[in-house]
């Protein structure tokens, strides 16, 4: 850790000193909190944090340091992230590295010593807030011009950069599991996939193949799959017409298909609905979600800063899952039982891992469709 | 699915009088179910012997029952109201272990009862090893290797399979009791035969012993939907080994990888599914090898417990309420988050952002014969929490919220050879924190101290961390703000900065204030800031920004009582309870601060605003500069907010109620002595000494026996009769330690007196007296141990009038507002003032339950200026029933320790027995205190040389009550010599067979054994001993004695009657 001044800006009036970690680069991004207690690993390397800056609710983050197994995603992640005490030694018999060496190698440039709830409390009142984290002279100034230039998460396209850029196949399974093949090739659109979502697709003995954002729907026709998986992923669902189109194509071949999070507001999308930017939006591991089917809450991890508006219901559209939170749309399903999403994250990692049935579920929905086939 | 409708009334199970593994966290999970049972319209039916419950207040339930707790008295309220259902979950293992006796013994079927919240099946599928064993195995998860004895010879083959170190668990007991861990043959036959005795099943586990894993706990929340949520997970700074009541803890856990995390989050709720806990809070304890992150299951508890109340407060998620609500058919989302002021509802999973470290308070100065090494078996007494924005801080509050002298890391003063630190190091105990702090002080490395301990390197890194900066502080580095405000945020107290650099503590504070540095308070509200609270639950630290928003209203602050500790106990937390009730009602916003959590006090619905805080100078004048109240009550929460009384004044705070100047006088023996003489009251001969020889020389013109003991203390710590010089000189080597500096006050100890507990409040004009309490044992023995009865049940009139005469007195010459506890002894004829306490003094709810009275409210009132009249205050006049308090007492945590009565107190609670007469009163607090006095047997008698004046009265009853009599030569033939059969047994020192062995093998059902003298009280302390260890009762005192004569000969079958009849019956 070093004790170089950084600084956090939110706007002119609005800053806060602290000291750098990680990488010490000047950054900025859209300044969201996350309340998890644990998973900080996770939460850093999942895509869907592109151009966000991530503020740590909880204060000691770095306790278990970081290791391999709980990577989610080989690109970087977070633009930033907001410390209040990281911690100076790692304890854990599965850590390979520390958090400000991890930080570092992944080119994540972040700030510690600040009070992360009144940060909170700011974004909570407010929205979520450009900000900016840098040091040095004229940090004032450097941090404005980054704000400024900011291009604000609405309207943005992050899908297509994140996203592989070709196609692979991938064979591991979660922590500690092993699977049985099932015989189904199941192709994920990568929009900013988070590793965990692709171990428990193979959990359940799929063959997966990944593929970039912007590949059409007859290149992976020709795949010949047995379901599509539409990934989390970050940025506004909106401008991502290709992966719009490319669904409603998929949905005339009658391939069923599952969506998370950004998945899911673009299968929305493809359906007819309409979606919108939420005020600072869900990030957490406790958020509770009612099954409407079978009104069991379920307790989930969130991150998404759009949503699909509830006015714009189609009718052939059942809305599956409501947060109690604030009674957003959670998951939706076509009539035809054949697609379905989710707009929590069922794969957790970080998180409560109770709604991974409804991977269970894809692979009923997968193998039924084979059957008629 | 809303509530159920087909339930009408709920009866509810108290845990009982405060015993070691079962506190106030009680109250507060009963107080909480009370409230949530009769919100939603049922009839709540309550049973607890513990009087100094704010859940046996008479508003709580619909009907109370002060009452002993067993299934035989719960079987006539049963018969009496005829509740629909039967909630065990709330009261501890004493109401779960009452509601399986019911079940058993058919009562619950027989009068159409319905358990709700736990069911049968499932409380023994929990509580039972063997069947707990086997559920965890059959849903995938691991145990411990283990094996249940059944006796010795199968306890030794389960140890060959298991190996040593093993540990063994006594089936059924109350927090481990009986258990132990051991290490060789020896060791473990001797574990056995204890656990084996204490099991009431004579069931013995034994475990492998998990040395140096990391230990976990859980807590859980199931609806009968099958939702689950955890509230909080706690992370054990001691690892396996100490029990998790004896450890330090951290919440939420710290070094768990997320996908550790769910791991052991989707286990617990595995287990809760397999177990059958249908609704309701439970924990699950889990210990982890910290070399490759196995995991196994240790324990569950199907009820709300003190991990609960401790989770409760460090999330501020109500546990016991919510657990009461899904226990009549709610589910969670049909609940709501108070907290968060309704917008979020219960089903969800709290998350903090802040740590939250718990520290248990120990009382081990109290029994020096007592082994402090912490083991299986809980021993600690109460406990604090503290909430800091990072480890660090909120360790360093804990530890000066303990108030047992330390303000942080304090050095350890005595001289340490590196061998003797290591066994310091090695082997838990109360003091291993500060050893760890001295280790890296001698510059110990993170590995070494790792390796004796085990603690994880994370939480010992913090330790040395604050001994490095230690190292910094001094007057120079003090004054660069960015270094002290550093120190502030690490939670260092302006006292052990104060220490570090030589300087005093107001010159911290007035360094701090000229850099401005001051805490900000934040609020506690599940969400970590997600979303806004309505709820002032708050707690200071050095960060950026101050949530407290505090009001312009008028505004009273409460001062709370700190840990409960011997002398300090729930009394005090009720009393503050009362105070902010009081406050409510009178209209002014109620601010209450207190670092315990297993307290009603700290529940964030008993104020308008709590701050949970280290009751310490320095964090209570933060609170009260930026709220700036009206006025602040300290009498009500025991010592440790009264002794900052001078200091709090000397800072401009408006205490109300009687000066801090009387307080002084009161506690101050100079000045007290001069009072007592201007107002010509009588006080036992007295005097102070300073040193050996002045106190020698007092003692000569006194005469022994003489009772010496430090001053300013509470709960007769240090306080001891001495018979002569010789004992004197070894008191005089002990006591300067324990009084710090303050000199050695003299007494001429009243032998054979009655003493006299005495209740009044002043309003500054009228005095009243609301009760005059007579100890049943003789003076000598401290009041907080003494039985007690009110009214009195064998004092002249003429006399109690005497005494209320001067109590008046009193009371108006010390310019008392508020409360005031007088202490009185009668002896041949006259009567002697003992102490004078302008104070909540611990008998406060007893005396105000068996008056129906709220004294600490209507004291309350009075000290804002509404007097007694203006409260249309009626004082009984007349009592047409008797109410005994006993003392309950921790003697058999503690192997080898002489159970004797003295004047120092040892009580960890108390019981209350209701009756129409004395005997039925005095009989019912046995009963509740877990003494069953028989009606036959023998009776081994032997009394001091004091009481042989008695001895006829005694021999002579006991022999019509057709109890033979046991007793050593020379009383045998005394009583012989008067025509009463007596059998001759040996004293230990004649040889065999003797006393020792005859209580051993069951031959004797009562001892009257009453002695004085070092010598001879160190003679007598094995047959005690045994009679504890076999559960034959054993009164020290010769009115014991004779009170137990008075219950059988007048012993009937009992009835039960509410608090709510007996009150309205008061005229």
């Amino acid at each position: 850790m070093t004790e170089k001044k950084a600084y956090l800006y939110l706007d002119s009036e609005r800053f806060f000193e602290g000291f750098s970690v990680g990488k010490n680069a000047d950054t900025c991004g859209e300044v969201v909190f996350n309340t998890s207690m644990s998973g900080y690993q996770e939460i850093i390397s999942d895509p869907s944090y592109t151009d966000q800056i991530i503020n740590f609710t909880y204060p000691h983050i770095g306790n278990v340091g970081t290791n391999d197994d709980d990577l989610e995603s080989d690109s970087n992640g977070c633009n930033g992230v907001i410390i209040r005490d990281p911690s100076t030694i790692t304890s854990n018999w599965r850590k390979q590295d520390d958090l400000s060496n991890f930080l570092k190698t992944k080119n994540i440039s972040g700030i510690y010593g600040i009070d992360t709830r009144k940060v909170t409390r700011i974004i909570r009142n407010e929205g979520a807030k450009v900000g900016a984290i840098v040091s040095g002279k004229d940090h004032k100034k450097k941090a404005l011009k980054l704000i400024e230039e900011f291009v604000p998460l609405g309207g943005k396209d992050l899908a297509s950069v994140v996203s592989t850029k070709k196609v692979y196949e991938w064979k591991e399974p979660s922590w500690r599991k092993d699977f049985d093949d099932n015989n189904l090739k199941i192709v994920a659109i990568d929009f900013g996939v988070k590793h965990n979502i692709l171990r428990m697709l193979k959990d359940r003995g799929f063959q997966v193949i990944v593929v970039p954002a912007k590949t059409t729907a007859a290149e992976i026709i020709a795949m010949k799959p047995d379901g599509v998986f539409l990934s989390n992923g970050p940025g506004d669902p909106e401008p991502c017409k290709y992966a719009i189109e490319c669904i409603k194509e998929l949905r005339t071949k009658r391939i069923p298909m599952f969506g998370i999070c950004l998945g899911h507001q673009l299968l929305g999308l493809a359906l007819g609905m309409k979606t919108i930017k939420m005020k600072f939006g869900h990030h957490g591991a406790n958020h509770p979600v009612k099954d409407l089917d079978s009104n069991r809450v379920f307790i989930t991890s969130q991150n998404h800063g759009f949503t699909i508006d509830s006015k714009s219901i189609p009718e052939d559209v059942k809305i599956t899952h409501l947060s109690l939170f604030d009674e957003t749309i959670q998951g939706i399903e076509t009539s035809d039982k054949r697609c379905f999403s989710f707009q929590g994250h069922p794969e957790a990692s970080p998180g409560p891992q109770e709604i991974q049935e409804l991977f269970d579920k894809f692979l009923t929905v997968v193998k039924s469709n084979a059957k008629k086939k | 699915m809303p509530k159920r409708n087909d339930l009408d009334s709920i009866l509810l199970i108290g845990a009982g009088p405060i015993v070691i593994g079962q506190a106030c966290e009680f109250d507060y999970s009963g107080v909480q179910a009370c409230k949530a049972l009769r919100e939603e319209g049922y009839r709540v039916i309550l049973v607890n012997s513990n009087p100094a419950t704010i859940m046996t207040d008479p508003e709580t339930a619909d009907s109370t029952y002060i009452e002993p707790i067993n299934w035989k008295t719960l079987e006539k309220i049963i018969e009496k109201e005829k509740p629909s259902a039967l909630l065990p979950t709330m009261g501890g293992q004493t109401a779960l272990n009452t509601a399986l006796d019911l079940d058993q013994k058919g009562i619950l079927k027989k009068h159409n009862v319905e358990l709700i919240g736990a069911t049968k099946e499932a409380i023994d599928k929990a509580e039972d090893r063997e069947l707990f064993a086997k559920a965890i195995k059959k849903i995938g998860l691991k145990t411990p290797k283990a094996g249940l004895a059944h006796n010795l010879e199968e306890a030794l083959k389960i140890q060959q399979e298991i190996g040593f170190p093993c540990i063994l668990r006594p089936n059924f007991t109350l927090g481990g009791m009986g258990g132990g861990i051991a290490y060789n043959s020896e060791e473990f036959e001797s574990i056995c035969l204890r656990g084996l005795d204490l099991s009431p099943t004579s069931e013995l586990y034994i475990d492998q012993y998990l040395s140096g894993w990391k230990e976990y706990e859980m807590e859980v929340v199931r609806d009968k939907v099958d939702n689950c949520i955890i509230i909080c997970s706690i992370e054990n700074f001691d690892p396996m080994g100490v029990h998790t009541g004896d450890s330090i803890t951290v919440a939420p856990a710290q070094t768990l990888t997320d996908k550790e995390y769910q791991e052991m989050r989707n286990a617990s709720f595995a287990i809760l599914r397999e177990i059958g806990v249908e609704t309701g809070g439970s924990n699950v304890q889990f210990a982890i090898n910290p070399e490759d992150g196995e995991m196994v299951v240790i324990e569950m508890n199907p009820r709300v417990s003190r991990s609960s109340a401790l989770a409760s407060k460090a999330t501020g998620f109500p546990i016991a309420k919510i657990a009461a609500k899904l226990a009549v058919g709610f589910t969670l989302d049909e609940l709501s988050n108070d907290i968060s002021g309704g917008k979020i509802p219960a089903s969800f999973e709290p998350t903090i952002d802040y740590v939250v470290t718990k520290i248990p308070r120990f009382n081990f100065e109290k029994f020096p014969q007592a082994d402090s090494t912490l083991t299986s078996q809980m021993k600690s007494v109460g406990e604090v929490m503290a909430i800091g924005s990072n480890f660090a801080e909120s360790l360093q509050k804990a530890i000066r919220g303990m108030e047992n002298g330390k303000t942080g890391f304090d050095n350890i003063e005595e001289e340490l050879t590196k061998t003797t630190l290591r066994s310091k190091l090695i082997s838990p105990s109360p003091e291993r924190l500060w050893f760890i702090g001295e280790a890296f002080r001698q510059g110990s490395s993170l590995d070494e101290v790792h390796d004796l301990t085990k603690i994880d390197i994370w939480f010992l890194q913090t330790i040395e961390e604050i001994i490095s900066t230690e190292k910094k502080i001094n007057k120079k580095t003090l004054s660069s703000r960015d270094f002290l405000f550093n120190l502030k945020k690490m939670g260092f107290s302006d006292q052990r900065l104060a220490a570090l650099s030589g300087q005093s503590e107001e010159k911290i504070r007035s360094l701090r204030q000229k850099l401005n540095i001051k805490p900000v308070f934040k609020r506690v509200d599940t969400c970590a800031g997600e979303f806004e609270t309505t709820t002032a639950y708050m707690y200071s630290t050095y960060q950026d920004e101050c949530e407290s928003n505090p009001t312009e209203n008028k505004k009273v602050v409460v001062l709370g009582g700190g840990p409960n500790r011997i002398g300090q106990g729930i009394e005090f937390d009720y009393c503050c309870v009362h105070a902010s009730m009081a406050m409510k009602e009178e209209g002014y916003e109620t601010i209450m601060v207190n670092c315990n959590p297993e307290t009603v006090s700290t529940d964030y619905d008993t104020s308008d605003r709590l701050y949970f805080e280290p009751i310490t100078l320095e964090d209570v004048l933060a609170i009260i500069e930026l709220e700036n109240p009206y006025g602040v009550i300290i009498q009500f929460g025991g010592q440790t907010p009264l002794k900052l009384a001078q200091e709090l004044e000397k800072n401009k705070v408006p205490i109300l109620g009687t000066s801090p100047d009387k307080i002084d006088l009161a506690e101050d023996r100079e000045r007290f002595q001069e009072f007592v003489n201007e107002n010509k009251l009588k006080q036992p001969p007295n005097g102070m000494a300073s040193n050996k020889s002045q106190a020698k020389s007092i003692a000569h013109q006194i005469g022994y026996p003489i009772v010496v003991r430090p001053s300013y203390v509470l709960g007769g710590r240090a306080m001891e009769i001495v018979h002569n010089d010789n004992d004197l000189e070894k008191y005089l080597d002990e006591a300067i330690q324990a009084s710090d500096s303050n000199p050695v006050l003299l007494d001429r100890f009243l032998d054979i007196a009655t003493e006299l507990d005495i209740e009044a409040i002043s309003d500054g004009s009228q005095v009243e007296i609301y009760g005059v309490m007579q100890h049943i044992e003789q003076a000598g023995i401290h009041s907080g141990d003494s039985a007690c009865s009110l009214p009195p049940y064998s004092l002249p009139d003429k006399v109690i009038k005497k005494i209320k005469e001067q109590v008046r007195v009193i009371a108006k010459q010390m310019d008392i507002i508020g409360l005031m506890n007088v202490q009185m002894a009668y002896a041949n004829e006259e009567i002697f003032l003992l102490e004078v306490n302008p104070r909540a003094s611990r008998t406060i709810p007893f005396v105000s339950k068996a008056i129906g009275l709220p004294l600490a409210k209507i004291a309350s009132k009075t000290m804002i200026g509404k007097s007694l009249k203006q409260q249309k205050i009626k004082n009984p006049s007349n009592l047409n029933h008797f109410s005994v308090k006993e003392a309950v007492l921790p003697f058999d945590r503690f192997q080898n320790v002489d159970p004797i009565l003295g004047p120092e107190m040892k009580s960890t609670g108390e019981v209350m027995g209701i009756g129409t007469s004395f005997a039925e009163a005095y009989d019912k607090s046995q009963i509740s205190a877990g003494t069953i006095i028989p009606d036959g047997g023998s009776v081994f008698l032997s009394v001091r040389e004091n009481d042989k004046p008695h001895l006829e009265e005694l021999a002579t009853r006991l022999d019509q009550l057709n109890l033979s009599i046991v007793a050593t030569k020379g009383t045998a033939r005394e009583i012989q010599n008067m025509g009463i059969k007596a059998r001759i047994i040996n004293k230990v020192a004649e040889g065999r067979p003797h006393v020792v062995d005859l209580i051993k093998n069951n031959e004797i059902s009562l001892l009257i054994n009453t002695t004085e003298g070092k010598e001879s009280i160190q003679d007598s302390s094995s047959i005690r001993r045994t009679a504890l260890d076999n559960k034959i009762p054993c009164t020290t005192t010769l009115q014991g004695g004779l009170a137990i004569c008075e219950v059988l000969e007048k012993r009937l079958d009992w009835s039960v009657q509410n608090i709510q009849d007996i009150h309205k019956s008061i005229e």
